[in-house]
């Protein structure tokens, strides 16, 4: 049913680690007893047809589940060792460490300057601010695009730029873990190439969980592949091994494009 | 066998009919709006050939009905501000925060409660709030600062205001209910609180639309007549002082119409300029709020 290959995580342990995890909306499973280890520095794909509940899971990993009315996490999420969902533990600070990119671009309706200083400024930062927004609209490559308009409005930019900003907004608050939701799908193929090259760049420094529709930037930007069918993980391991032999026979008929 | 495209008759002639039905109320209404201007403006127009623009845009004493007459609307103008004034002190604040409150805090049963009971606030009839301002809150004024006069600004302002927060709390709540949910989501990926959320994203990011219900409750206030005229008195003052007795325009405009003004008098035309003047205000303030709504609307996509 289930294939999970041996990942190697190293001495400190993943960066993330879900154990029998679901998640249920109301009367609804949508996560299915999903168990998981993230490596750090590593990029993982969250890949599945439409509804298998690729979005909750990576939900899970920022407590963004606690914002929707009537959903509920059983099992484990832990973020290097720590329980995300014990009583003590607050979801601003998690969100604080573990990021979020959006599939839609999101920027706020401000400038282009206030929205990546927006983190900093809620989380009392108290260095450089000016140099901070250029650190994080440059390792967004994003900063060549702005650098003569940071007080202009979010909005003037184009989609592919938006989403930058809001990857450089998110890179602002210095977390450790990117979580993203289909960053690349509401834009046109040249700024889908931007990301990736962006996503490949960052796997230096972050640990990056990312969820895609897309086979082809599965298999080109991620180290490890998840694939999820109704709520269940039906296999994990490294990309290559999913991607040209599937141990499972879903997996396969999946990525090969037979179904979902 | 081919499809009949062809137009059909009986469907013709119905749409015509329900358009030429939709057009007549469009037009009656516009029509009578037309007219009451026309009415406004003639008359006014006459009071003016008597009475100089400048006497009675400038003019610190409004005594129309005395021997030797003064046409300075100032104290109704002061008056009626006073009292909108002091309503929007009290009903701005509670609207936005009671806004924020039903929009971002609430749960829906806690809505399903609160909301209901804001739209009854707006449906007391405001003859009761000009009662419930002269025999509640006045003494309870004249309890704190003993030399309230009977009728007075603060107690007209402080029901007024009350009259006003659903017109405040539902228009700012709509303005935020339409801030994106992902702009939300955006802020709190980002490590905000609730608070933080509420205050830095979703509110500037309704702000016209909250901008927009202030003015409009404002042109309620200042447009408000039965409540004003038994709560803060008929006596044309100019004066800063809530708990004088005072008389706005709205007010004046019921006294002379209740009184034997014969038709075609000066003093007759009063209540025509003051009329417009009093028109010309609320228009303005509805126009700018459809502009600050128009002008700010695109701020999210
Ligand atoms: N807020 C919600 N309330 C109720 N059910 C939900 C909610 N969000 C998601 N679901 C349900 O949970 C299941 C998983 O949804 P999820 O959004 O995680 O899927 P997904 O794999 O991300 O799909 P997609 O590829 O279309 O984005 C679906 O059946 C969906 O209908
Ligand atoms: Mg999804």
């Amino acid at each position: 049913m289930t294939t999970i290959y041996d990942i190697e995580v190293g001495e400190e342990g993943p960066a993330l680690e879900t154990r029998d995890l679901s998640v249920f909306y109301g009367e609804t499973m949508a996560v299915d007893h999903v168990s998981f280890r993230v490596p750090e520095r590593s990029v993982v794909a969250l890949i599945g047809p439409s509804g298998c509940g690729k979005s909750t899971l990576l939900r899970c990993f920022n407590r963004m589940n606690d914002l929707v009315r009537g959903a509920r996490v059983e099992g484990a999420v832990e973020f290097h060792g720590q329980d995300l969902y014990a009583p003590t533990i607050d979801p601003v600070e998690v969100r604080r460490h573990i990021g979020m990119v959006f599939q839609k671009p999101n920027p706020f309706p401000k400038s282009i300057y206030d929205n990546v200083a927006f983190g900093p400024r809620i989380n009392n930062f108290r260095g450089d601010e000016d140099a901070l927004v250029e650190a994080s609209l440059r390792r967004a490559a994003l900063w060549d695009e702005v650098r003569d308009r940071l007080e202009e409005s979010a909005y003037s930019l184009s989609g592919g730029q938006q989403q930058r900003l809001c990857i450089a907004r998110t890179l602002a608050v210095t977390p450790e873990v990117l979580l993203m939701d289909e960053p690349a799908s509401a834009l046109d193929p040249i700024a889908t190439q931007r990301i990736e090259e962006l996503i490949y760049e960052l796997k230096k420094d972050y640990t990056i969980v990312i969820v895609t529709h897309n086979m082809q930037q599965a298999a080109r930007i991620s180290d490890y592949t998840a694939f999820l069918y109704m709520g269940k993980l039906i296999e994990y391991g490294p990309t290559d091994s999913i991607f040209t032999n599937p141990r499972e026979e879903r997996t396969e008929a999946y990525v090969t494009g037979r179904f979902g | 066998m081919g499809v009949d495209l062809t137009r059909k008759g009986s469907r013709k002639l119905g749409e015509s009919l329900i358009g030429t039905a939709l057009f007549a109320c469009a037009a009656f209404s516009t029509l009578v709006t037309v007219g009451v201007v026309v009415v406004l403006a003639r008359e006014s127009v006459a009071f003016f050939s008597e009475v100089s623009i400048v006497d009675f845009l400038t003019g610190t004493r409004w005594e129309p009905m005395f021997q030797e007459q003064h046409f300075g609307i100032l104290p109704l103008v002061s008056g009626s501000l006073l009292v909108a004034g002091g309503a929007g002190l009290i009903a701005l604040p509670i609207g936005i925060l009671s806004a924020i409150f039903l929009s971002e805090y609430a749960g829906a049963r806690l809505q399903a409660v609160l909301k209901p009971l804001l739209e009854i606030l707006a449906g007391v009839p405001t003859v009761v709030y000009g009662y419930f301002a002269l025999t509640f809150i006045t003494p309870l004024l004249r309890l704190v600062f003993p030399g309230t006069d009977i009728f007075n600004a603060a107690a007209a302002s402080i029901v007024v205001g009350l009259m006003i927060i659903p017109t405040v709390s539902s228009l700012s709540e709509d303005a935020l209910r339409a801030v994106p949910r992902s702009l939300r989501e955006a802020a709190y990926g980002l490590g905000a609180t609730k608070l933080e959320v509420s205050t830095r994203v979703v509110v500037p990011a309704a702000l016209s639309g909250i901008i927009a219900s202030f003015i409009l409750a404002i042109s309620r206030a200042v447009g408000e007549t039965m409540a004003v005229t038994i709560a803060a008195g008929n006596l044309p003052n100019l004066t800063l002082n809530p708990l004088e007795s005072i008389q706005t325009m709205t007010a004046f405009i019921v006294q002379a119409s209740m009184g034997d003004t014969p038709q075609g008098t000066l003093a007759y035309r009063t209540l025509f300029a003051v009329g417009m003047t009093l028109f010309l205000m609320t228009l303005g303030m509805n126009i700018v709020s459809q502009w600050v709504m128009a002008r700010f609307r695109e701020e999210y996509q």
